[in-house]
């Protein structure tokens, strides 16, 4: 066993200096630490905050806590077997994790998607939308102490993940698109159960609504409150609601569709203030345009296939495997290989609910990824805490982590 | 001296029925709230311990005393021990001054159903009921810990904000009523109608600045939980936690008592000249009400921000309250009410 070289990581005052003032170096402003372990940093953030009184004059942002490596376990799985870790990156938006993934092999080994299984992607990855601005409404509500709407957000959400379960067996980690179409086919209860949760969710919303949109205090804890102007959205990277409630209408399923989202009717909500409460407007708004996506593709689904017939990519479905040789030899060589993708690289970008989801996946003719890379929006949208946050007050800060919407899974990967 | 001992006696039992009265009344305003929190937010609440979870209470009470006490190596030990007490005892004698009835006779005594009936009775309660906030500055202060520290501090910046109001809408009753002994304002409740209907106003900034007295949503900074982890308890544990969360719903019943008394008649209700002793259980079902407004409101609101409270209570509030006396006493000279 060799034994390398230990470099030890030293990090010197000087180095971190910079960060805070110099009035927290003579001991005049309050240095806090708050998280990793804090009830509201969404997670395992931790931020170092230089307080004066309870203003933050700097607040800067330490990752790493949530950090496991799924870029580089990518790369030591084969094509099907990497995609469970994309479940595992933002775990509250795996639905459209798997579809960033599986877009990006298919275009890489060049693997058509039937018309039936683009629909379903559609419709699943806007439940999952919905789902997942449903946990951001309730938490950064209850990050503002109304703890009601916590509750009843969930309440829906629990609907949503209902649904996912029937048609994936997971009600989280889904894994249930796969390069080339979907795992199986959607039962027949679900049809039923979205019609329901079509039927009782608008009325929901307007409930939320009802608790918080025009609640005094609730303005008064949003309104001016972490304001960023759409230079400083660009100029940072900032994507997603965050980018959109600075009156910028930028949505990937627009600027440049997936999946077939041009053919779908519904509209990219914008709010011009940039602050806390435009952020919140926009992802409620959001939640109804999902919804009309939903509809739309609950409405006018496709009978057909949900997979690829490309047997070299998608293995054969079980019943042949009994009375096809072929159909055997694609099995086994899928499930032990794998698929070789040829030695090129792309970036695909999605619309994931807290903004531009990208992949960069290269491959070099082997079945194994050369290098996979997330652009994950969460990672993006933090950059923004330290400028939004400075000169507000700690309670506010809470608000504005609640409003930017991080998942520390999707910062940390 | 026969008198002096039945004397003597009289007051135990009264003191002892009515400490244990608010330990257990505490301990189920927490079974109540959870109740009723999880009512409203579509959960069950506890249900397990006891039949519909009514022994959750003592399971949670046992539970904290035999946890481990814990004091911070850096803290200052005497203030950091002392501070849980001195936010718990002021909540209970507030209550010696509530009458809960008038006298009735047994065994040949009058016996009068409340601990002291004195005439500063209102001021009294103003004063003792601001000792607790000692107490929870001092608990934030002495935990030698940087979230405490900040609760603590904001809970003065909240006291000085609403006593004033709150100390200002005592005054509408008592020009109502002429006297400042409670027993004085519930009888003149009697002979006219309750003063909630006479001071709406005074009623309603009495509400709000007790909410705040008691740290209750949405005016519970000092311990903001998603802000200050648990504010100025984030380093108790064991009794000494248990002592907080006492002084907490003990207070609320207190202030809760205090409204009844002032603005809903306190233990006036049908019947109450035949059977006296309906008295104390008018007054605890009024208190249930107003509990249950503190919950509801607990759940819908979000919460306040210490700066805006602090605005909200010297532009709002004080001047409301000030009006509200104004108004009083052009009312009271002209229809000659006083």
């Amino acid at each position: 066993m060799t034994n390398p070289e230990t470099t030890e990581m030293k990090i010197t005052f000087d180095e971190l200096k910079h960060l805070v003032s110099d009035r927290a170096l003579e001991g005049e402003t309050l240095l806090l630490n708050m998280g990793p372990q804090h009830p509201s940093t969404h997670g395992v953030l931790r931020l170092l905050l230089e307080l004066d009184g309870e203003e933050v004059i700097n607040c800067i942002p330490d990752i790493g806590f949530l950090h496991t490596g799924i870029e580089k376990n990518m790369e030591s799985k084969t094509y099907q077997k990497a995609e469970v870790m994309t479940d595992r990156l933002d775990y509250l938006n795996t639905m459209g994790n798997n579809l960033a993934y599986c877009l990006a092999v298919e275009k890489l080994v060049d693997l058509d998607v039937p018309e039936r299984a683009q629909t379903i992607r559609v419709l699943m990855t806007e439940l999952q939308r919905i789902a997942s601005h449903l946990v951001w409404l309730g938490t950064s509500a209850l990050d503002l102490a109304a703890m009601s709407v916590f509750l009843y957000c969930f309440r829906e959400r629990e609907q949503i993940l209902d649904i996912l379960e029937m048609c994936s067996g997971q009600r989280m980690m889904t894994t249930y698109f796969r390069p080339g179409g979907l795992w199986r086919d959607l039962p027949v209860e679900f049809e039923a159960a979205v019609r329901e949760f079509l039927k009782t969710f608008p009325a929901r919303i307007d409930q939320y609504e009802s608790l918080l949109t025009n609640n005094p205090v609730f303005l008064d804890r949003t309104k001016n409150i972490g304001v960023m102007s759409s230079d400083q959205g660009f100029s940072w990277g900032i994507t997603g609601p965050s980018l959109r409630a600075t009156g910028v209408d930028y949505d990937i399923r627009k600027v440049s569709p997936y999946s077939g989202y041009q053919h779908y009717e519904f509209d990219i909500p914008t709010a011009a203030e940039g602050d806390a409460y435009a952020r919140y407007v926009v992802r409620v708004e959001e939640m109804r345009q999902s919804l009309r996506i939903v509809r739309q593709a609950l409405d006018n689904l496709p009978d057909g296939p949900v997979r690829s017939n490309n047997r070299k990519f998608v293995p054969p479905p079980r019943s042949e495997l009994g009375t096809s040789m072929e159909a055997v030899i694609h099995h086994f060589k899928l499930w032990t290989e794998g698929f070789s993708a040829p030695k090129a690289s792309l970036y695909l970008p999605v619309e994931s609910p807290r903004g531009e989801l990208g992949i960069f996946l290269e491959g070099d003719g082997s079945p194994k990824p050369y290098r996979v890379h997330w652009r994950t929006p969460s990672f993006v949208n933090l950059q923004a805490l330290p400028f939004l946050s400075k000169g507000h007050f700690v309670a506010d800060l809470v608000a504005i982590i609640g409003s930017i919407d991080i998942i520390l899974g999707d910062i940390d990967r | 001296m026969d008198e002096n001992i039945a004397l003597i006696i009289e007051w135990v039992l009264k003191a002892v029925i009515l400490a244990f009265g608010l330990i257990t009344g505490f301990a189920y305003t927490t079974y109540y709230e959870r109740k009723l929190l999880a009512r409203i937010q579509i959960r069950i609440g506890p249900n397990r311990a006891g039949p519909f979870g009514l022994l959750q209470p003592a399971a949670d009470g046992i539970k904290l005393f035999f946890k481990e006490e814990l004091i911070p190596a850096q803290a200052y030990k005497f203030i950091f021990v002392i501070a849980p007490i001195l936010t718990m005892v002021p909540a209970l004698v507030i209550l010696a001054v509530i009458p809960w009835g008038e006298s009735f006779e047994l065994f040949g005594r009058q016996i009068a159903l409340s601990m002291a009936d004195i005439n500063v009775g209102v001021l009294y309660i103003l004063s003792v009921a601001s000792i607790s906030v000692y107490g929870i500055v001092l608990a934030g202060w002495s935990s030698n810990n940087k979230y405490a520290m900040m609760g603590g501090l904001r809970s003065t910046a909240q006291m000085i904000s609403y006593e004033l109001a709150l100390g200002l809408s005592f005054v509408g009753p008592l020009m109502l009523a002429g006297s400042m002994s409670m027993l004085d304002i519930v009888r003149a409740q009697q002979e006219t109608a309750w003063y909630i209907f006479y001071q709406p106003l005074g009623a309603l900034i009495f509400y709000i600045a007790m909410l705040a007295e008691v740290n209750r949503a949405p005016f519970d900074m000092p311990e903001a939980e998603q802000e200050l982890a648990a504010g100025f308890h984030t380093e108790y544990s064991g009794m000494k936690f248990a002592l907080f969360t006492m002084g907490e719903y003990v207070k609320m019943i207190a202030v809760s008592v205090i409204f009844s008394t002032l603005f809903l008649g306190g233990f006036d209700g049908p019947a109450i000249d035949r059977f006296v002793l309906l008295g104390p259980l008018y007054l605890v079902l009024k208190v249930a009400a107003c509990l249950f407004v503190m919950i509801w409101v607990r759940a819908t609101l979000p919460r306040l921000r210490y700066d805006r409270l602090m605005a909200f209570g010297w532009k709002l509030l004080l001047p409301a309250a000030l009006f509200n006396i104004f108004i009083t006493a052009v009312l009271i000279l002209l229809f000659d009410l006083g």
